[in-house]
C-alpha cells in the first residue's frame, strides 16, 4: 500500500517537474523555432509549431546586416573582464569575511546584498555622469568596471558560503606551517574552494553576458555586446520576429551551450547551503 | 632548544576572561601535558603558545626571546589538530612536504627530509595517497609528519587523539610517547583524558576555569594532590570523598580516599555498605557500594577474582598511610 502511495507520488511528482521545466524552457523553444521560420509563418495565426517550411534565411540575412563577431566578441570581454575582476576582488573580500569575521560582518554581507534591492535605474543617472565625467561612454573598460560592481555583491556572497565550509584549523594549519597569508590563499584556500569558485565564475560570466539595461545604456557601436545585437532587431511595429529571434537565438547559444556543460557545477553552486 | 615561558599571560574574549593571569615553565625536552575539563581553557592556551590567538597581557617566551607578537610561523613551534587538518587536496608526500616548500627549502631536501619522516611513522607506502584514502590513525601520523620535517623547537598537540577509536588510541598513544623518547623536542600536550595524561607526561598541568590548580608529574598529582579538583579529576575511578564525623576524626573538612586504597571483605571492616553495580573488567572489579553513611556512593577497585553481587553487605578497610585530608576550602592538609 505505502509502496502504492510512493509510486503514484514520484510519478505526480516527476510529471510537475517536467511541466514547470518544460514552461520555462518554452520561451526559449519558441525563439529557436521562430528563428526558422519566415517572417509571414512567425506571426501566423495560429501559431505553427512544426509544419512550415524550415530556413536558415533570417541567420543569412542577420549576419549581412551586422557584425555578429563584433558583438560577441564585446561580450566575452565584458563577461570575462568582470568576472576575473571580480573574482580577484571577491576572494580576498570572502576570506577576510569568512574567516576573520567582525562583529559587522553579517551587517555588511546584508548591506552589499541590499545594494541589489535597489532599481538599476535609480542609479543611471549618476553612473551615466560618472561615465561621461571620465569619458568612459561606449568603451569596455567602463563597462567591464559596472558589470563587475553590480555582480560583486553576489560574488562575495556565494565564495562567503563557499569558504564558511572550509574548516578554520586547515587554515591554522598552514598558518603553522609557515605560510603567509598569500600563501594561505593561494596553495590552501582557493584549491580546497575549486568547485565552489568554478561555480561562482559561471554565475557571474552568466549573469555579465545576460545583462542587458547598462550594456544598452552606456554603449553605442564600439563596445556593444550581444544584448544590443539583439536589441537593434527588435522594432517598434513588431514586424521583424523571426529575424528577431535568429539574432536572439545566435546570442543566446553560447552561454547556452556553456550552461549546457557545466550544469553540475550551476546546480551545486546555486543550491549551496541550501541542500547539506 | 625549546624552553617556553608564561608570564602572567591572560586571554579575555570580549569580557569573558578564559585565562586568568597565569605563570608557566616548560623546560626543554619536557613532555608537558594540559588537562582539565572541557571549557577549562586548555585549548586556547595551547593557541596562544602557538600564536594563533593573541594574548591580552602577559609575555611568552621561547627560548629565552619574548615571542608574544611573533606570529606563529616565525616561532619555530609545529602544532598538531584534533581535526588532522590535512590538506585534503594535497599528496601525502605534498602535506608533509608543505613547511619545507615554505621554508623555500630545495626540492631534493624537502624529498630527503619527507622520506625520512615517513619512515620513522610507517607512511612510506602511502605517500602517492590523498588524505582522505587514508584512515584516522594513517590520517593522524601524517599530521605528525608534517610537524616533525621541521625540526621544531616545540611540537603542541591539541586533543590528537580523540577522534580516534579507543584500540588506535592506546597504540598512537604509545607511538607519540616513543616519538618524544627519540625526538627529545619540547611537546605541550592537550587533553581532557587523564589517562593520557598520566600515561604519557613528565609534567602535568591541571587546568580549571582558565587557572592553574596544580604542576607536577604524574606521581606528584597521584599522591599528593593540592586540593579537591585535583584529587578528583586525577585517578579513574575517582577518589572518593567523605565529609562529616568520619573526617573530623582526622582532623579535616574533607577526606580522601582512592578506589584501589580500599580493601573489601565480607565480615571485617569499619565501613560496611551494600554493592550497587559491580563492574568487572577482568583485571578488576569495580564496585560502586551504597548505604555507607559516608557518601552517597563509595567506590571500591578490588581483585578481578572478587565475587560480591549486587545487594551484599560488605565491609571495607581505608590504608590510613594514604588517606588524602582536606580543609574547609577544599585545599590539601598536610
Amino acid at each position: 500500500m505505502a509502496r502504492a502511495v510512493t509510486t503514484r507520488r514520484k510519478v505526480i511528482t516527476t510529471a510537475a517537474a517536467w511541466a514547470i521545466g518544460l514552461l520555462i524552457f518554452f520561451p526559449i523553444y519558441w525563439t529557436i523555432l521562430t528563428s526558422f521560420k519566415t517572417e509571414a509563418q512567425a506571426i501566423n495565426d495560429p501559431p505553427l509549431f512544426f509544419a512550415f517550411n524550415w530556413t536558415l534565411e533570417n541567420y543569412a540575412i542577420v549576419q549581412e546586416r551586422s557584425d555578429y563577431m563584433r558583438f560577441l566578441w564585446n561580450s566575452v570581454i565584458l563577461a570575462g573582464g568582470s568576472t576575473v575582476l571580480g573574482i580577484l576582488v571577491a576572494v580576498p573580500a570572502a576570506w577576510s569575511m569568512a574567516f576573520v569575521p567582525s562583529k559587522r560582518t553579517k551587517d555588511i554581507l546584508l548591506w552589499m546584498l541590499s545594494t541589489k534591492m535597489l532599481p538599476a535605474v535609480g542609479v543611471l543617472y549618476p553612473i551615466s555622469l560618472l561615465f561621461v565625467q571620465f569619458n568612459l561612454l561606449d568603451t569596455r573598460i567602463g563597462l567591464v568596471m559596472v558589470l563587475m560592481l553590480i555582480n560583486l555583491p553576489i560574488i562575495v556572497w556565494m565564495l562567503y558560503t563557499y569558504f564558511k565550509e572550509i574548516p578554520g584549523e586547515i587554515l591554522e594549519a598552514a598558518r603553522m606551517d609557515g605560510a603567509t597569508l598569500k600563501e594561505e590563499i593561494l596553495y590552501i584556500l582557493t584549491p580546497m574552494a575549486v568547485p565552489g569558485i568554478a561555480s561562482t565564475i559561471l554565475l557571474n560570466f552568466i549573469l555579465a553576458w545576460n545583462e542587458a539595461f547598462w550594456t544598452l545604456n552606456l554603449t553605442a557601436a564600439q563596445s556593444a555586446p550581444l544584448t544590443a545585437f539583439i536589441a537593434s532587431y527588435s522594432s517598434p511595429e513588431g514586424l521583424f520576429f523571426a529575424k528577431l529571434s535568429a539574432a536572439s537565438t545566435m546570442a543566446i547559444a553560447p552561454i547556452l551551450i556553456l550552461g549546457w556543460f557545466s550544469q553540475k557545477q550551476l546546480v551545486r553552486g546555486l543550491t549551496f547551503g541550501a541542500v547539506k | 632548544m625549546g624552553q617556553i615561558t608564561l608570564n602572567q599571560v591572560t586571554k579575555s574574549f570580549g569580557d569573558v576572561e578564559v585565562i586568568t593571569p597565569l605563570d608557566l615553565t616548560i623546560e626543554d625536552g619536557e613532555f608537558a601535558v594540559f588537562v582539565g575539563p572541557s571549557g577549562c581553557g586548555k585549548s586556547t592556551l595551547l593557541r596562544l603558545i602557538a600564536g594563533l590567538e593573541d594574548v591580552t597581557s602577559g609575555a611568552i617566551n621561547i627560548d629565552g626571546k619574548n615571542a608574544t607578537n611573533v606570529p606563529p610561523a616565525k616561532r619555530g613551534l609545529a602544532m598538531v589538530f584534533q581535526s588532522y587538518a590535512l590538506y585534503p587536496h594535497m599528496s601525502v608526500r605534498k602535506n608533509i612536504a608543505f613547511p619545507l616548500r615554505m621554508a623555500g627549502l630545495d626540492k631534493a631536501e624537502q624529498n630527503r627530509r619527507v622520506e625520512q619522516a615517513a619512515a620513522v611513522l610507517n607512511l612510506t607506502d602511502y605517500l602517492d595517497r590523498r588524505p582522505g584514502q587514508l584512515s584516522g590513525g594513517q590520517r593522524q601520523r601524517v599530521a605528525i609528519g608534517r610537524a616533525i620535517v621541521r625540526e621544531p623547537a616545540a611540537f603542541l598537540f591539541d586533543e590528537p587523539l580523540s577522534n580516534l577509536d579507543a584500540a588506535l588510541r592506546v597504540g598512537m598513544r604509545l607511538e607519540i610517547s616513543e616519538l618524544h623518547k627519540r625526538l627529545n623536542t619540547t611537546m605541550i600536550y592537550v587533553t581532557h583524558d587523564q589517562v593520557e595524561a598520566m600515561t604519557m607526561a613528565d609534567k602535568i598541568v591541571v587546568l580549571n576555569a582558565g587557572h592553574i590548580e596544580q604542576v607536577g608529574s604524574p606521581l606528584d598529582l597521584y599522591r599528593a594532590p593540592r586540593n579537591l579538583f585535583v584529587a578528583g579529576f586525577i585517578g579513574s575511578p575517582k577518589m572518593n570523598f567523605i565529609e562529616g564525623a568520619e573526617a573530623e576524626k582526622l582532623g579535616a573538612h574533607t577526606i580522601g580516599i582512592r578506589p584501589e586504597h580500599i580493601a573489601v571483605s565480607e565480615s571485617d571492616g569499619p565501613w560496611s555498605g551494600v554493592v550497587g553495580v559491580s563492574e568487572h573488567l577482568g583485571s578488576d572489579t569495580f564496585f560502586h557500594v551504597h548505604d555507607t553513611g559516608l557518601a552517597d556512593t563509595i567506590a571500591v577497585r578490588a581483585d578481578g577474582e572478587v565475587g560480591f553481587r549486587h545487594g551484599d553487605r560488605i565491609h571495607m578497610t581505608p590504608r590510613a598511610d594514604v588517606i588524602h585530608k582536606f580543609d574547609a576550602q577544599g585545599m590539601r592538609l598536610p
